[in-house]
């Protein structure tokens, strides 16, 4: 059995640190960088996917090891991944917000009992809100979510936002703080075991980068 | 025509079987040879016996009524109604006793490869034998279960259950706190587990760096070298077990101190079984040394279950190779 891993790389606001951070273990990432078509490099051991399929893929072990964002985790609690590091980069909030002004979400809580948000983090929504002892509908959006208070279909949203420019730009205030999520390290639980050193020496050059 | 089945449950057809039937022909070969007896329970038991097992976590999720409006479950395991069976039928026999079975249990898990809501085991319980031999023994037996279905690159990962408890127990740490610290374990998040050993604030370094890294200690018996203090005796426990073992199967081992299993009856040595063709175990089992007492007949034990789906997933992938 071969001991290099298989590393599950998220496209998109993770990748380009992600390979960064490849780089530093003597990853040649170059190949990855030049070709955005290609989704498998098996000479380097890397497979690229969409963040939230990272789990999946790592899970099934199809790849050993990968690199997602905490949101992704929380939403998807039931994969049996090892969470092994924080990585510290793509660090985001998970919101919720609402049209600036009159917070329509508490109003519509006092007046109708129920506060309808719109999201794409169902799990991570419906958590905070039983946390917090408020009844909501969750509208599930596949799309731009800051859409959906601006039509007055929902009362607000839960969304994930790195610089919070998205939400300004449409008007949206943030009106309480969720989560803070940053890119993890994860591993298949039985590559973990039986690619133990491998995985454990990446870790350690990981934490000492 | 189009006729649901319940989710999470699947039809075998005549091919597939075929070679599940070779898989279980090889395993009972071997029980047979060992001295184990085949036993079958019913599926379906009364909720309050099952509950006396304490599976912690795993509740049954196929309940029903009877005409008496009982509550039945179906089993989530076999160790659990072995006990009971043990503890009703075996009570003037000769100690140790051998029992193996080939059974469908049923759990509410998220369907995936290999992982059906109703899963075929085949397993083995070994009831009256002590740590380390006894567990020696089903260790022994677990690889010639394995290499006689045809597997050759398995591992065994052993770990106990009892170490990072006493861990916790030897720095005074209860309570919340330690609930959290487990459900990190537990949930395999080793981020969360740092986090929460670090909001403890132990003013003790040593017992910091023990809380994090022993859990992800994992390797080839040197990993139990250097454990001191509460966790030296769970590592000399390993260590008499792994000395006890044949080397074709102590090869087979890789220590694992971070090992959890999600049934809450194990006491000592728990194990998982690993295959490089599968993303996920193949099955696994422990010492249960509390759970015969519970149905009132105190003997230390110890048995392990294989699902059969995923050996033959693993069977395939490695003939493929």
């Amino acid at each position: 059995m071969s001991d290099r891993l298989t590393i599950a790389v998220p496209r998109g606001a993770l990748m380009r640190e992600a390979l960064d951070l490849l780089d530093t273990l003597g990853i040649d990432t170059s190949e990855v960088r030049s070709n955005d078509r290609k989704l498998l490099f098996e000479d380097v051991g890397i497979i690229t996917m969409r963040p939230s399929d990272v789990p999946t893929y790592v899970e099934s072990g199809a790849a050993d090891v990968g690199i997602t964002g905490k949101d992704v985790l929380m939403e998807q609690p039931e994969r049996e991944v090892y969470e092994l590091l924080d990585l510290g980069f793509g660090r985001c909030l998970m919101v919720l917000a609402s049209v600036a002004g009159d917070d329509a979400g508490a109003e519509a809580l006092r007046r109708l009992g129920v506060m309808r948000v719109a999201t794409k983090y169902r799990r991570i929504a419906s958590q905070h809100f039983e946390r917090t002892g408020r009844q909501v509908e969750l509208v599930e959006v596949k799309g731009s979510v800051e859409l959906a208070p601006l039509t007055g279909m929902v009362d607000a949203i839960v969304d994930l936002t790195a610089t919070g420019t998205t939400l300004r730009e449409n008007g949206l205030v943030i009106r309480e703080e969720i989560a803070v999520t940053t890119a993890r390290l994860i591993a298949n639980p039985v590559a973990h075991k039986l690619k133990a050193a491998a995985i454990d020496a990446m870790v350690e050059k990981l934490r000492a980068a | 025509m189009i006729h649901p089945i319940p989710s999470g449950t699947r039809d075998v057809l005549p091919d597939e079987m075929r070679e599940l039937r070779a898989i279980l022909g090889a395993a009972n070969g071997v029980f047979e040879r060992a001295g184990y007896g085949e036993v079958a329970t019913p599926a379906l038991e009364y909720e309050d016996t099952l509950a006396i097992g304490g599976v912690g976590g795993t509740l049954p999720v196929y309940r029903l009524f009877d005409e008496q409006g009982r509550v039945l479950t179906l089993r989530s395991d076999m160790t659990v109604p072995i006990a009971r069976l043990v503890a009703s039928r075996f009570s003037g026999a000769e100690l140790p006793l051998r029992l193996c079975y080939f059974a469908h249990a049923y759990r509410g898990i998220k369907p995936q490869r290999g992982q059906s809501r109703e899963f075929l085991q085949a397993g083995i319980e070994l009831i009256g034998a002590p740590a380390p031999d006894g567990t020696a023994e089903a260790l022994t037996l677990l690889c010639e279960t394995l290499d006689a279905v045809g597997l050759t690159s398995y591992r065994i990962g052993l770990g106990d259950v009892a170490l990072y408890q006493a861990l916790l127990d030897s720095h005074g740490i209860d309570g919340q706190p330690r609930e959290r610290i487990l459900h990190e374990l537990v949930t395999r998040d080793f981020v969360g587990l740092e986090r929460e050993v670090d909001t403890l604030r132990l003013a003790d370094a040593t017992a910091v760096a023990q809380l994090k890294r022993i859990p992800q200690l994992r390797g080839g018996p040197e990993v139990l070298d250097g454990l001191d203090g509460v966790a030296h005796e769970a590592a000399e426990g390993l260590r008499a077990i792994h000395e006890r073992l044949d080397a074709a199967v102590a090869e087979r081992v890789i220590f694992d101190l971070g090992l959890v299993r999600d049934l809450g009856y194990y006491t000592g040595a728990i194990f998982q079984v690993y295959d490089p063709r599968l993303g996920a175990p193949l099955g696994g089992g422990g010492r249960y040394d509390d759970l015969l007492g519970r149905f009132g007949r105190p003997l230390p034990a110890v048995g392990w279950a294989l699902t059969v789906d995923r050996l033959h997933i693993a069977l395939a992938g490695e003939e493929r190779r």
